[in-house]
Formats: structure tokens, sequence, C-alpha cells
């Protein structure tokens, strides 16, 4: 793979269709992972409906590859639209929904969502929510001493921000002269499970936590794709070519609740893709027959793709003990 | 002869030379200290870091995540409770990514006691250690077999936990390893950093060959015929000796340095013991839930028909700490005498 310098796309019209494309996509995913729960073809759902007017340009804004030279991506659990924006295919999420054999992140042996791409370096999304912010530093140092103009983002939560991982990120990304090129990114939707942020955080901008350690920081409507991918354009290039850290916080909504275990119900919160299609009707970018026609489009794939996922094997008793130990030679 | 630090110094200098090693890093692992016990000094790549546990084992995992080769280190194993979640993170994420990664990363730290060390200086950590799956756990008994698990650990593509027995790091081998000068004085002057002011010292690396002490194979310490003593780290010249001692005796005990824990050589302590018909197995580790308590229950799935006797434990009492007072440590953590009465009992015991 070649590294060309990163340069983010021109946000004209036909890519402001595009972020609608992969915000459905990323909606009408979850939706189907959750229609799956509920019907029995998968145990456990958490996912990212409501996070699409932010992820979607985090995904689009990725420098996509292997190696130093691209992105590294540390990602938590509502991370499906990042990885559907930079391409990746819906099908392989219903697989590890179903926990099939073919799930080509876990083998079925992680919950939904939870990505390992090596190719694009999305390092294995675990669910302890806090080790992603000590995880992100070994990355971005490699890179920091590589050069070029890859850096590591970090996504996590506003309660897992509690965690003091967080703190060790921050602190490890600026310490003089030995700065890193870190995005730590904050999905601020004022829950951790069932706790309300204001039981729990005495500033709801928990970017401003960055001021403490001299790191740039600013905090965007995540339901606001538009706003999200100028603040991200923004935080990106700063971390590409200052290499030093920043840390962005997107307001969002939670809109089917923490995961399966609350119920997965709707919740009656601002949803960034119905407002960025009025928006672009409002902008005369695509009528009300086009949106539903990108809907449709997405909702049969989506399909399809079940009824392939559901005759796909599960893992059986000769898969337990494949991949406890990396054979053949070391190194990633 | 080098002494055990000296050779981990040696085996990461030859890591870095020749085994693709990137990072070698901890809490004043760096210039100018070069770690506590002397084993990181004048190393090109070792570097300091914050002093935060979790966040020296994340950046162990994102250097390997990204293709580098780091040994990192915490300082003290009694210093590595806030990090077991990371630690377990390392272990899981080839099984949990189907093998999409490998974490190849070591991880250093000295264990167990005999520095009047107290409270906080004196853990051991292989039991809890073996219950973190995808590690692979070792403990050299002398720089040699420090030196050749070291070079093993670092070309390994799977976590290796190297626990350094603290109160051997001043011991001297008994051997030579490959391109070690024979006189220790040359290589005290050539490798060993200046007291005082050190800012314009290199050292002057000895030609160090590759020498490899596979993982997973142990070693027959000594050859007996009577008993089978399993141990490892300190625990072994303290076994060695006392079988020594028992030999004027008329006892042949045979002594097996596992060198790996996990996964540790069961077809070598199998055939011992069903040579002698007798097991003892000896570490410092508190006894509840102890290693030894699988090497027992393994050696009694494979080996039952040959037992003469019941087999043994020795391990540290159940306590929480190890005081300070020596008579704490002396009445907690097995010492010289105890191995010796153990060992006198089970080989002499009447089948
Ligand atoms: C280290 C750790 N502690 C606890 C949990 C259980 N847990 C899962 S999600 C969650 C709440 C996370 O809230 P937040 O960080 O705000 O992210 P959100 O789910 O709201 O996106 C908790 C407590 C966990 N997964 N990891
Ligand atoms: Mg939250």
């Amino acid at each position: 793979m070649t590294a060309t310098p990163w340069q983010a796309p021109k946000l004209d019209d036909t890519l402001k269709v595009a972020i609608h494309d992969k915000m459905v996509l990323g909606r009408a995913t979850e939706e189907m992972l959750i229609r799956m729960m509920r019907t029995g073809h998968g145990y456990f759902w958490i996912g990212g409906p409501g996070e699409e007017g932010f992820n979607v340009p985090l995904g689009l804004l990725t420098k996509k590859g292997h190696g130093p030279d691209f992105d590294y991506l540390h990602l938590h659990y509502r991370s499906s639209a990042t990885i559907l924006a930079m391409g990746g295919a819906p099908i392989d999420i219903l697989r590890q929904m179903r926990s099939t054999a073919t799930d080509p992140f876990s083998k079925g042996r992680n919950f939904v969502n939870h990505f390992a791409i090596k190719p694009w370096n999305v390092v294995p999304v675990t669910p302890t929510i806090e080790t992603q912010y000590a995880t992100v530093i070994g990355t971005a140092l490699v890179q920091q001493r590589h050069g070029g103009d890859g850096l590591s983002y970090v996504t996590g939560g506003d309660a897992g921000s509690a965690e003091g991982d967080f703190w060790t990120c921050m602190n490890w990304s600026t310490r003089p002269g030995r700065e890193l090129p870190v995005l730590i990114l904050v999905t601020q939707n004022e829950f951790g499970i069932s706790t309300p942020a204001n039981q729990t955080q005495n500033n709801l901008r928990l970017n401003e936590r960055a001021n403490g350690f001299g790191i740039k920081n600013a905090c965007v409507d995540g339901n606001d794709p538009i706003a999200s991918w100028h603040a991200l354009v923004e935080a990106m290039a700063y971390v590409r070519h200052e290499r030093k850290p920043y840390c962005l916080q997107a307001n969002v909504s939670r809109l089917y609740g923490h995961s399966s275990s609350s119920g997965a119900n709707r919740y009656d919160e601002p949803d960034c893709v119905s407002l960025y299609e009025q928006r672009l009707i409002r902008e005369n970018l695509m009528t009300q027959a086009e949106i539903k026609a990108v809907w449709d489009k997405h909702n049969a794939q989506l399909a399809d793709d079940l009824q392939k996922v559901i005759a796909e094997p599960m893992p059986d008793k000769s898969q337990v003990l494949q991949h406890v130990w990396h054979e053949g030679p070391a190194g990633n | 002869m080098a002494n055990l630090a000296q050779a981990i110094r040696l085996a990461l200098h030859y890591g870095e030379e020749n085994l693709g090693v990137t990072d070698i890093f901890g809490e004043d692992v760096g210039a100018p200290l070069g770690g506590v016990f002397t084993a990181t000094q004048g190393l090109k790549t070792a570097w300091n870091t914050p002093l935060d546990e979790r966040g020296i084992i994340g950046t162990a995992l994102g250097i390997a995540y990204a293709g580098g080769k780091p040994v990192a280190e915490i300082q003290f194993c009694d210093y590595i409770y806030n990090v077991i979640d990371l630690l377990k993170l390392c272990g899981n994420v080839t099984w949990s990514s189907a093998g999409e990664y490998s974490v190849p990363m070591v991880l250093m730290t000295p264990v167990g006691s005999g520095i009047h060390g107290s409270m906080y200086h004196s853990h051991s950590f292989e039991s809890i250690a073996t219950h973190i799956q995808g590690w692979k756990i070792v403990m050299p008994s002398n720089p040699k077999d420090a030196y050749g698990l070291m070079l093993s650990a670092i070309a390994e593509p799977n976590p290796v936990l190297f626990l350094a027995p603290k109160a051997l790091m001043r011991q001297k081998g008994a051997e030579l390893i490959p391109g070690e000068p024979a006189d220790e004085r040359t290589l005290h002057a050539m490798i060993d950093a200046p007291l005082g002011d050190r800012s314009d010292w290199t050292p002057n690396w000895p030609p160090v060959e590759d020498y490899r002490v596979a993982i997973g194979e142990a070693k027959i310490a000594r050859a007996g015929t009577q008993l089978t003593v399993v141990t490892y780290g300190r625990m072994l010249p303290l076994s060695v000796n006392a079988a020594e001692t028992l030999a004027k005796e008329g006892l042949e005990i045979e002594v097996i340095d596992l060198r790996t824990i996990y996964p540790f050589d069961l077809p070598c302590v199998k055939a011992s013991v069903e040579k002698t018909g007798r097991l003892l197995v000896i570490n410092e580790d508190t006894e509840v839930t102890n290693f030894g308590e699988h090497i027992i229950r393994k050696v009694l799935d494979e080996a039952f028909y040959s037992l003469e006797v019941k087999p043994e434990l020795l391990a540290g009492l159940d306590v929480p700490g190890v005081g300070l007072a020596w008579g704490y440590e002396q009445n907690s953590v097995p010492q010289a005498d105890d191995v010796l009465a153990a060992m006198r009992r089970l080989a002499t015991e009447r089948a």
C-alpha cells in the first residue's frame, strides 16, 4: 500500500448525499441487528443507532490502510457506522450478531460490533471499555517515530471517560518532546447504562478535561453530520500535522437505549438521520422519494444478507481450541 | 560469569540487535538508572515511562498491534495487580479476533522474596498469572537460562511473561553465556554503568551469540532416583543444595528446573515420577490455588499408579503478605531448612 498524504475530500453536494447513504446504511443495519435479537437470530445486541451523524464522517475521513502510515482505530462498541462508512460489509456485522463461524471479526466469539480488521488497522474491539485509551498510546508511539501523517484515534462514551485509562492517554500523549498523534473522541449521550451523567460528571463537556494537559479540544453536535465533518477535519488536520493530541467530544443520542439488556426500545431523542434528511430536502439535495429509495435499497440488501447468514454454519467443538496461540511468524 | 541481571541485559541487547526488539520500557528502565536491578542498563531502545502500569501494558499491546516488538517491565510484580484486565486482553486478543491479530510482546517483572522486601516487594505471581490464558510464563533460575529464555520470549509470537526471581538477580552463573568474556571483571568494565555521572557512558557490548532455551522445556538440574522435586526460580538452587546434602545421606533426589511454568513440561515431570514414584513440588507462592496444585493434579491424571507415596506441595503460607521482620518471612516462605526437611521426609517415607 502506498502512503500518500492525507487530504480531506471536499464536502460537496455529492458527498453530502453519500453521507446520507452511509448514515441510512448504518441505521438500517443496526435496526436489522435489533430485529435479529428479537427473533432469535442473536443473543445480545449493542450498537450505535443515534451516532451515525458523527460516526459516518469519522469513517469517511479515516486514512484507511495497514501499517503506521495509516490511521489506527481503537473503537468501542458503537462504531458500526464508522466501519460501514469505510466500506465494511453489513453482512459481516450480521454474521457477528448471529455468532456464525463465518463472522470475520471473531468467528462467533465476541458480541456484535466488536470488530478486528487488520488490513484497516482496526485493532480488536474489547468489552473492557477503558483499555482502548491505553492501547492507543502504543500505536501512536510507533506512528510518531515512523513519521508521515497517520494518526491513532480512540472512541469511548462519556461514562467511560471516568476510567483511569482516559487520563493515562492524555498524560502519555503530552509528555514534553514526546507528544503523540492521538485523536481522543468522546461520545456524550449523558448516560452510562442507566446512570445519568449529572450524577457523575461535574461538567458535561468532557473534552474540557483535556485543558489540564494543554490538549487542544472542542465539542461538536454529533447529530449534525456537516458540523461533525468540519470538526473532524480540523481535529484530524491538527493531529496529522502537529503530531500532537486533540480531544473532540460529540454530543449524540442513544436511540435504542444502552443495549438489548434494557430492551432496545426506541427513545424520543433527536434522530440525526431524520434531521439530516429534513435538511437535504430543505437544501434541495434530495427528494423524499430519493430518500425512500435509499432506505429501500439498504433494507432489501440486509434482508437478503440475513437469509444468507441464517444458512451459514455455527462454530462447533473443533473450533474451541483454535487461535489460543498464534502459530507462525510474529508480527502484525 | 554474568549475574542474572547482566544476563537479562545481554539478552535484551541481543534482541535489539538481532531479533527486532523496538522498545524496552517501564518505570526507571531507561537512563540514567537502567532498571532498579540494572537489567536494562545501557540498552539503546530503553526508555522511562510515567509511573503508570496501565499505560505501560496498554502501550506494549499497542506497539505490538503496530508491528513493533515491545519488552515492557512492571517494576515489581507486587504492582501488577492494577493491570490484570489489560493482561487478560493481551492474552485473549488472538483468540477473540480469531487469529486476526497476534500479540508478540514480552513482559518482565521481578518476583518473590528473599531481599527483605516486606509487604510489597516479595509477592509471587505465577499462580495468578497461570489463570490469565493466552500467556506463556517463564522463570529462570540462573543467568544462562535467563539469557536463553529471554531470547525465546522475544522470538515468540505470543505474549510471554518473564518472571525474574529478584533474590537471584546478583547471583552469578556456573556457565558462560555464549560470547560472554571469560573474566567477569572484563564484563563488568564493558557493560556496567559507572557510579555517579554516567551521562557520557555507553556500554561496550561483548559479541554474545544466539542461544535459546525453548519455551516449554524443563531441565533436570540434578539427576536422581528416589524423589522427584519440581521447582523453579529461587527455590531451584535451594533444592539442588538440599539434594546435594541428602546425597551424603545416600538419598538420590532428582531436581527438575521447570524453567517454563506455562505450558509446563509434563512429559519430563511424568517420566521422572515414573522413575522415582515420589513427587514434591516447591515454590514460594501462597499455597491456596497454587500452581503446584495443578502440577500435582496433572501427575495424578497421568502417572497416578507410579506413585508410591502421596505427592506434596511445599509452598508459602496462606497469609496476606510477607512481613518485614525475619520471623515473618522465615516462617511463611519456604527456606533452605524447610526444603531439606520436606525432601528428606518424602524421600524416606515408607511406601
Ligand atoms: C471496564 C468496564 N467496566 C464496566 C463495563 C460494563 N459497561 C458496559 S457499557 C457501560 C456504560 C458505558 O457508558 P458510556 O461510556 O457513557 O458509553 P455508552 O454506552 O453510553 O456509549 C458499562 C458500565 C465495561 N464494559 N467495562
Ligand atoms: Mg454514555
